[in-house]
């Protein structure tokens, strides 16, 4: 990496696919071959669209493959748009990678619990692929994902195939629309419907704040350890690495000392308004 | 033994500790003090200028006492001081010749160390890529000249957040080392300060390479001692004389007086934890109904680090740059997500930036992000006093 | 096959109620299967009837004339359908249609709102535990009308 401050390196788009309405996935690999680098799942890259700007964007892909990154962005911005619009062959500017991880490493021999909803299924992806190159180190496995409609969902094709590693995968929508013949609820009623229990689980979750937290207060309040309750937390960034002070929630910053969070640390200040 | 300040731990940072405050050591030892005259100052900026030193000092600008390039002592704000309450800031003639008889004015030397706005790089484009282009900006070697010891403790709390972290900011750890500090102990202090309650000041305790007393009885003068080796390099090479009883006396005097006239005082027994137990409190929703939002104080705060960046191109968009600039809690944007704005009101602005400064500093960097400066106080259009909300908490937390 | 106050025993939604009260609802009980599309109940019919989800999948849903069936919610294992029969007027306000084959434990609601009424101790348990499913199915619904995930 450069030793300058917030210098972007080149990353040549490989490959898009279009998610859904407003996100896609971008494969991308480094001009250079000393620009590489290697990630843990959870982690994030700051993502420069030239001349447009930067926005943090978590990766997607599997932290074991060498040579490629892979990023799931939606289009809600000016740079998530550019982003967004980027064909095979742009060149996308990339600095990182930062932040905390999930720490599935650390939780073998345990039943894990992976809950997403929207977009917050992109950063638990690598913890999904983590899991499934190293099954047998895991008991049993759920991953339950929650969207509004079912055309929102990301990696539908995908989410079958985690099925095959003996993973239970399930859906649900807020607003079903025809043809959709799987769950109806908010995400948080898919936990009574895991075959792993929550009592000494562990959980990854992912997605907006109240999600998690009712999330978070379900599985808690099923028996599992908060200690065990892992969120992913997303503020404003600049530099994404301590330095600019804007991802500031109560003491923590969530660049350097996230992404990633124990519940219990993140649970005080996520009730206060405006923090 | 004369001893004014005893700072917080991360404060305190390596060059903090090597020396002890006052005229003596603690062990009795007096510490080898000299003095020189007005033309003696005069000498000190030249032997700095030949030094290669931009010398940097105060000079009188704008109606206030800024910091700006100096090149004799004609430059300094001999003769002036600054009126200072809340929301009012005016000069006023002295009534002697003091060069630093001031204390702070809007600047500080952050302003040298993290320029408001600097352009990071330069991006070209380069067919479907880029290459970075433009030679990278080699920092000054800057000598400051006059910094009191409210804004040696704000520099030292500032290499804490960006040169002391896991990720140093370059340019401004450049800026830093290369800095020659010639700290001025105040010998009087304004309505706003509150150095001393805040234990940075009114006497430099350590974290400077030179440090003057200005004098006026017997004769004005300027007492100085070393507090490095270039420090020492520079102070042999000056005409001096070892300064007399009576200097160090008055000098003493001078300073003990500055802490003796502050009028206001933070209780900072258990600070942090009044202010996080107020999170909730519905005082900030009454300080917001004074509070404008302006930024003025975050501006003007010597430890306020918080930054923003501007990505840009030139007309052709192949001509890319990256700016950092100064921002603020306060300001719209700067907690903006996806989903909109998260600090919305001004009473959750006003309470990150209270907070942040006097509590949660401590979890992230180990001290207090105040030192007692009072520009807060001065600069806010409308006067909010941090003493006096401070006091307003702790009534609060009482009831 | 396992006998209804067995069945109910083992069931979170009846856990810590006295072996008598088991056995009192499990009279009330019937074993059902119901295949894809076909009726639990309908808007405007009599409630009569309480189910308990063993296996499959039940949906909520609602039609109007010229629309699509708007499904609302779905429930599965473990889950509890229909508290109509508890409180006046004593009609399904929504229809209940299996999703997929779904096996269920059917309650007489007629019967044991009699017992209940007679015998308040355990009106007070069965009330408590439907409110307990009526509190969660409030706050589902709430988070499901904001747009918890956050697309706008």
């Amino acid at each position: 990496m450069s030793t300058e401050l917030l210098m972007p390196q080149p990353w040549v788009v490989q490959k898009t696919e279009r998610e859904n309405e407003d996100v896609v996935t971008l494969t991308l690999a480094p001009e250079s071959s000393d620009h590489g680098f290697s990630f843990l799942p959870g982690q994030f890259n700051m993502l420069y669209a030239f001349g447009v700007g930067e926005s943090a964007i978590s990766i997607s892909g599997d932290a074991t493959t060498n040579g490629s990154m892979v990023h799931t962005i939606r289009d809600v911005g000016a740079v998530t748009h550019a982003l967004s619009a980027a064909h095979v062959g742009d060149v996308i500017g990339i600095r990182g990678p930062y932040g905390s991880e999930w720490p599935i490493a650390s939780h073998t021999g345990r039943d894990i619990l992976v809950v997403a909803g929207g977009i917050g299924l992109a950063p638990l992806r690598p913890v999904v692929y983590h899991i499934i190159e190293n099954r047998h180190k895991y008991k049993d496995v759920a991953v339950l994902y929650g969207s509004r409609e079912p055309k929102d969902l990301l990696f539908r094709a995908e989410l079958e195939s985690w099925k095959d590693h003996n993973i239970q995968v399930e859906a649900t929508v807020d607003n079903a629309t025809p043809g959709w013949t799987r769950h109806i609820g908010v995400v948080t009623t898919l936990i009574r419907r895991a075959k792993v229990e929550p009592r000494g689980a562990a959980a990854f979750v992912c997605g907006p704040e109240i999600m998690m937290r009712f999330t978070a207060s379900e599985l808690t309040g099923r028996g599992m350890n908060p200690d065990d309750v892992f969120i992913s937390m997303e503020r404003n960034m600049k530099c994404a690495v301590g330095l600019c002070g804007r991802c500031q929630l109560g003491p923590e910053f969530i660049c350097k000392d996230g992404p990633v969070f124990p519940w219990p640390r993140m649970s005080p200040v996520m009730t206060i308004r405006e923090l | 033994m004369f001893s004014m300040g005893r700072r917080d731990k991360a404060v305190t940072s390596h060059k903090f500790k090597d020396r002890i405050p006052g005229f003596v050591t603690e062990e009795g030892t007096k510490i080898d003090t000299r003095t020189f005259s007005l033309r003696g100052l005069d000498q000190l900026i030249q032997t700095l200028l030949d030094h290669g030193y931009q010398c940097i000092g105060p000079v009188v600008r704008d109606g206030v006492i800024a910091y700006d390039k100096v090149s004799s002592t004609a430059d300094l704000p001999q003769g002036w001081t600054d009126e200072q309450s809340p929301g009012h800031y005016r000069l006023r003639k002295r009534e002697d010749d003091a060069c630093f008889g001031f204390v702070v004015g809007p600047h500080s030397w952050k302003r040298f160390l993290y320029p408001p706005e600097r352009r990071l790089w330069q991006l070209q484009k380069q067919g479907q890529s880029f290459v970075r282009v433009g030679e990278p900006e080699v920092a000054p070697r800057y000598a400051f000249l006059g910094v009191k010891a409210c804004e040696l403790a704000a520099i030292g709390i500032q290499d804490q957040v960006l040169k002391d972290g896991p990720v140093p900011d370059p340019d401004y750890t450049q800026r830093r080392d290369n800095a020659l500090i010639i700290a001025v102990n105040c010998t009087e202090s304004a309505e706003t300060c509150f150095c001393a309650s805040m234990k940075t000041g009114p006497e430099a305790a350590g974290g400077f390479d030179l440090v003057l007393t200005e004098i006026l009885e017997p004769k004005h003068a300027f007492v100085a001692q070393a507090g490095s080796e270039r420090g020492r390099e520079i102070l042999d090479a000056l005409q001096t004389a070892e300064a007399s009883e009576s200097q160090i006396e008055s000098a003493r005097a001078g300073i003990a007086s500055a802490a003796d006239g502050q009028t206001r005082t933070v209780d900072t027994d258990g600070l942090r934890e009044l202010i996080e137990r107020a999170s909730e409190s519905i005082h900030w929703g009454e300080i917001e109904e004074r509070c404008l939002s302006c930024a003025n104080c975050t501006l003007s705060c010597p430890t306020c680090f918080c930054s923003d960046v501007e990505d840009s191109t030139d007309l052709t968009g192949e001509h890319a740059e990256r700016w950092r600039r100064w921002d603020s809690c306060f300001n719209r944007g700067f907690s903006f997500v996806a989903g909109g704005e998260i600090r919305h009101s001004t009473a959750s602005r006003y309470r990150q930036w209270m907070t942040h400064k006097l509590s949660t500093w401590h979890d992230q960097f180990g001290s207090s992000g105040c030192v007692g400066c009072g520009r807060c106080i001065t600069w806010c259009p409308v006067g909010i006093d941090i003493t006096e909300e401070i006091q307003q908490f702790r009534l609060r937390d009482q009831l | 096959m396992k006998d209804i106050g067995h069945i109910i025993s083992e069931h979170a939604f009846f856990s810590d109620l006295p072996e008598r009260y088991c056995k009192l609802i499990g009279g009330c009980g019937k074993a059902e299967v119901f295949e894809p599309g076909q009726f639990l109940f309908k808007t405007g019919n009599k409630a009569t009837q309480f189910f308990l989800v063993r296996h499959g999948q039940v949906a909520l849903e609602l039609h109007a004339p010229g629309k699509d069936v708007f499904r609302f919610q779905t429930i599965g294992h473990g889950g509890i359908v229909g508290w109509s029969w508890l409180f006046p007027p004593f009609t399904y306000m929504f229809d209940a249609r299996a999703i997929e084959q779904t096996r269920v434990v059917t309650f007489d609601g007629l019967c044991l709102r009699g017992k209940c009424e007679e015998d308040h101790e355990l009106g007070y348990r069965v009330i408590k535990r439907f409110a307990n499913v009526m509190s969660r199915r409030l706050v589902e619904t709430r988070l499901q009308l904001i747009d918890v995930y956050g697309r706008e």
